[in-house]
Order: structure tokens, then sequence, then C-alpha cells
């Protein structure tokens, strides 16, 4: 390799996914925003800005449901912690929402186990269509020390987002295709023989599967996730005194490093 | 009386104000009395390595800190994360704003934190083995699994758009070389380093002279991430001001550049090929 693949892209920049012809007309994957795509609500526009194709209207209903049930108005949730606290300290809206929304691409809540439990879904299948089996397909990848995302849930048992989720697909008339069902039947399987709960990640994922949203395009759609929820979080810390969301006393901070010590000894 | 939402920490210890619970007298890092003692004595190289560490640095390692910290202290306005936090400086938009672009386009895979930090795992796992290096550089995702990152698209450490070693790159080795331990990844590195630049193709690139040395400094892939988002900021910060001062009729304004083509649909597209 070589600078010279650079040079081909250093005064020019061809694309088809689109172009804002300013004072003229803005074109999104070849469909004029204003005149063809002016009547989208907001989430089909942007599954069809990620997708480059119209998803339908029925996905895109499912899909902002997905966001709809985890529209979380609660503080002691984390993102929504970190927005609230920007809000006590008078950080501006955008970069509390920012801030909030950066730390949604976590380890153990959601973009990567989403992503994780998409991809889960998507080797489950090829696994079945080479002729194997569910449980053993969940068995070696519990030998390999991999977590299997979607299934266990930090803080409690249950997830009052399934029956939603799940009413939602019977409604749109999506709850027929064989990821989600591989979902479910991967948790039967995991608490028949370990106890494991469901969360509505699996459940998100199968959809998704069944969709067909690759993982990438999972993971930009789930982005702007949390942002509803993160709003008000800001909007109650900032209203109230500075400084008092949640404020740690000194004694507080539990110290379990070094005695203390001496810098000259 | 205390709460039941207490943080645990090896780092920090603080002694309240007798008339405040909420204000510290007294706060301690490592076992250290920061304000008592630190601060008066310490380098602000020896107290980083402190805190991340958990103990006092040896002897040359906050010099070694100090000058990668120079040598990466700004990229210039050419490269990514600079750009980036220029594009907010232009605008007028926050100065957070401007760090946290700058945070976000250089914790990338090219020339950014998730690269360096990858190249740290390779230290740890390749060590000075040079036959395993030059298999793992070709092959650095061994996971079959999705990720919220991507797979690698080239050898890390080294700069697949790169066709000589840059005299800065080098420059900065030969300085960094001489602080380093004469056995450690930086030493190794310079030995081997034209032999894995033509293995891979392409010359070495600063993430993986950055991580040679963080590596040489103890820092794991978390540390040594941190430290070069860290380390990187001042050029961006700098630049971000510099650029809000300039004005954006003096700003680069892309637009005629973007070529729309309607010839065809997008299923070709390099992302339809990433399921």
């Amino acid at each position: 390799m070589s600078h010279k693949r650079l040079l081909d892209t250093e005064k020019r920049w061809v694309t088809r996914k689109g172009k804002a012809y300013l004072s003229d007309r803005v074109i999104v994957h070849g469909k004029d925003l204003h005149k063809e795509l002016g009547d989208y609500d907001w989430i089909h526009l942007y599954l069809y800005a990620i997708l480059g194709r119209d998803p339908g209207e029925n996905v895109a209903k499912l899909l902002s449901s997905f966001w709809v049930s985890t529209s979380y108005p609660d503080a002691s949730i984390w993102p929504n912690h970190v927005t609230a606290l920007a809000g006590t300290v008078r950080a501006t809206a955008s970069l509390s929402l920012m801030a909030g929304l950066s730390i949604s691409e976590a380890s153990i809540y959601g973009r990567r186990p989403e992503v994780r439990a998409l991809d889960f879904f998507y080797r489950a299948g090829k696994h079945l269509d080479a002729g194997g089996d569910l449980g053993e397909f969940v068995e070696n990848e519990k030998s390999a020390g991999r977590t299997i995302y979607g299934y266990g849930r930090p803080l409690s048992r249950t997830d009052e987002r399934i029956p939603f989720m799940l009413d939602k697909a019977r409604e749109f008339e999506l709850d027929g295709g064989r990821y989600l069902q591989i979902a479910l039947n991967v948790h039967s399987y995991l608490y028949e023989k370990y106890g494991y709960s469901m969360n509505v990640a699996a459940v998100h994922a199968g959809l998704a599967a069944d969709i067909g949203l690759s993982c990438q395009e999972y993971q930009i759609f789930g982005s702007p996730a949390f942002v509803t929820g993160l709003a008000p979080c800001y909007q109650d810390a900032r209203d109230r005194p500075e400084g008092s969301f949640f404020p740690v006393r000194c004694s507080n901070i539990v110290y379990e490093g070094p005695a203390k010590r001496n810098w000259s000894a | 009386m205390a709460t039941e939402y207490q943080y645990h920490s090896n780092i920090w210890l603080e002694e309240p104000e007798a008339e405040n619970p909420f204000a510290a007298r007294a706060c301690y890092c490592r076992g250290y009395d920061v304000y008592g003692e630190v601060v008066r004595k310490a380098g602000w190289f020896e107290y980083l390595l402190l805190m991340f560490k958990g103990e006092r640095p040896g002897t040359g390692e906050p010099e070694l800190l100090e000058k990668l910290a120079l040598v990466i202290a700004n990229p210039g306005p050419r490269e990514a994360s600079v750009r980036a936090a220029m594009n907010a400086g232009v605008a007028g938009t926050n100065h957070s704003s401007a760090l946290m672009a700058a945070l976000a386009v250089g914790a990338g895979q090219y020339g950014g934190s998730q690269e360096l930090s990858v190249c740290i795992g390779l230290w740890q796992e390749c060590r000075f083995d040079f036959d395993r290096w030059c298999a793992r550089l070709l092959n650095p995702s061994d996971d079959e699994r999705a990720d919220i990152w991507l797979p690698m698209e080239h050898a890390p450490g080294f700069d697949p758009n790169g066709d000589v070693t840059p005299t800065p790159i080098l420059q900065s080795l030969d300085l960094l070389v001489g602080l380093a331990p004469a056995n450690g990844a930086l030493a190794w590195l310079k030995a081997n380093r034209q032999a894995l630049e033509q293995h891979v193709g392409y010359p070495l690139a600063m993430s993986g002279l950055a991580a040679a040395a963080l590596v040489d400094l103890g820092m794991d892939p978390d540390q040594g991430s941190m430290l070069y988002l860290m380390l990187r900021l001042p050029g961006a910060a700098a630049h971000a001001l510099e650029q809000k001062q300039m004005g954006w009729k003096k700003f680069p304004y892309y637009g005629p550049a973007i070529e729309l083509d309607e010839s065809g649909s997008n299923t070709d597209s390099p992302e339809a090929t990433r399921k």
C-alpha cells in the first residue's frame, strides 16, 4: 500500500448516499428529502438513511417501539445519571445529552450486548442450517467463556419490556420470524438448565435479525435510543439547586488503597 | 451520617472539613497527601504515573512519559482528531464539544486509541517473538464475533497509507529509546522496525511507537488508551481555538468536492457487505 490511494479522494468524494444542493434540493439515497421523504416520521427516515431503502411502515413502527420500550426517565440508569450530573453542574443541554449517549455504547448494557446478541443469533442460525443443535451451540459459546448476551439482567430477574415488545411484534405482524423463535428457544434452554432469565436485548436482537439488519446497521440504529430517557433527567437536575444531584460526602469514598505514607520516605 | 451510596477506590482518600462533610480537608492519592506534599514535590508526569500505576514511578519513567507526551501533544491540523476539533472551533461550538469531537475521532482504529489498545494487547501476547508478531500483525482480529468495533483493516501500529517511515517518527523513536529500558519494547521495536515494516508492507505509525513506549511504562491496553487519548488533546484544543479566531471564511468547505453518483443502488457499498 502507499499514499497514492489517498490522491483519489483528496479533492473528490463520489458518493451514492446523498448531497445537499443548498438553496435547491437535498437528495437522500436517490430521493428528494423534502418532496419524496417529507411525510416519513423521523424514525422511519432514520432507518431509510441507514439502510438506503424503505424498510416499510410496519418495520419502522416496530423499531420505533424498540426506542419507546427503553425510554426510561430514571436517573439511576447510568447514561441518565451522567446526563443528570451534567444538569446539576449546568452543562449545556446538548453536552449533557451527548455525554449520556456516549456511555450507551457499554459492555453490560446498550450497544455491545445488542450487537453481540444479534451476531449470536445469526451464528446460531448458521449452526442450525448446518444441521447442528441449538443447545450444543449455546454450550460451545459458554465453554469458550463467552457471555450469552440477552440473557440474565444485572439488577432484576424479569424484564418488563419483553411482553411490551412481543405485543408490538404481534401488532405489526412481525412476530413469526425464525430468529425471534431462536431467541425464545435459547431462553427455554438457558432457563431450564441454568435458571437464566431473558432480557429485552434478546427479543430486540431476534426481531432485528428477522428484519435483516446487519450488526452495524443495528448499532447505528440503536445509538440515539436512550435520548428520550435522558432529556427529563437532565431537566430535573438542571431545575434543582446546583450540585444537589446525589452529592457525595468525603466519607462515602471508601478507600481501599495503601496506607498513608510520606512522599519523602 | 453516611448513606449506603458509597464509591470504592484504591486511588483516593478524602478527609472532610469538620464543618462540612462535603468539603475535603485533605486528599490522599495512593496514600500520599496531595495538597500537603505531592503538588509541592512531584512533577506532573510523576503524579500521572502514581495515579495510573499505584506506586511512584521508577527512575527515568516520568522523563519517558513526558517526552512521549511531547511527541504526541499535537498531531497537527491534518490529523483526523485535530481536524474534528477545528471543525468544532471554527463554528464557535463549546470547548468541550471540540474536545469530545477530538476524543471520539481520536479513538479510532486508524491512528487512534483503539489501534493503540490493540497494539498493547499484541505486545502482551507476542512480547519479543518476531515470528508471532509477523503472524498477528497480518491477522490482528482473531474473534469471529461482531462487535461495536469493526475488525482491524491494517496491521496495528503501522500506516497503510504510508510509503516510508516519516522522519518525526524516526526522530521520536531514537529519542524515546534512549530513555527506555535497554531490554524493553522500544528497544526491540527499534531493532526490528525495518523487518516488521517489510513484512507488513508499510511503515511504522505513531500509534505503534506510542504503544511500545507505554508498554515500557508498564501500561495495559486500558491504561495506555486513556493516556494516549488525554495526551493528544493539547493540539486539538489549540487548533480549535485558532480556527475560532481565524474564522469560517478561511476554513475549507468541501461542498463542491462532494459528488453525487446517481447511477445505481447502494447494494455494493462497503456497508452492505458488513453483516
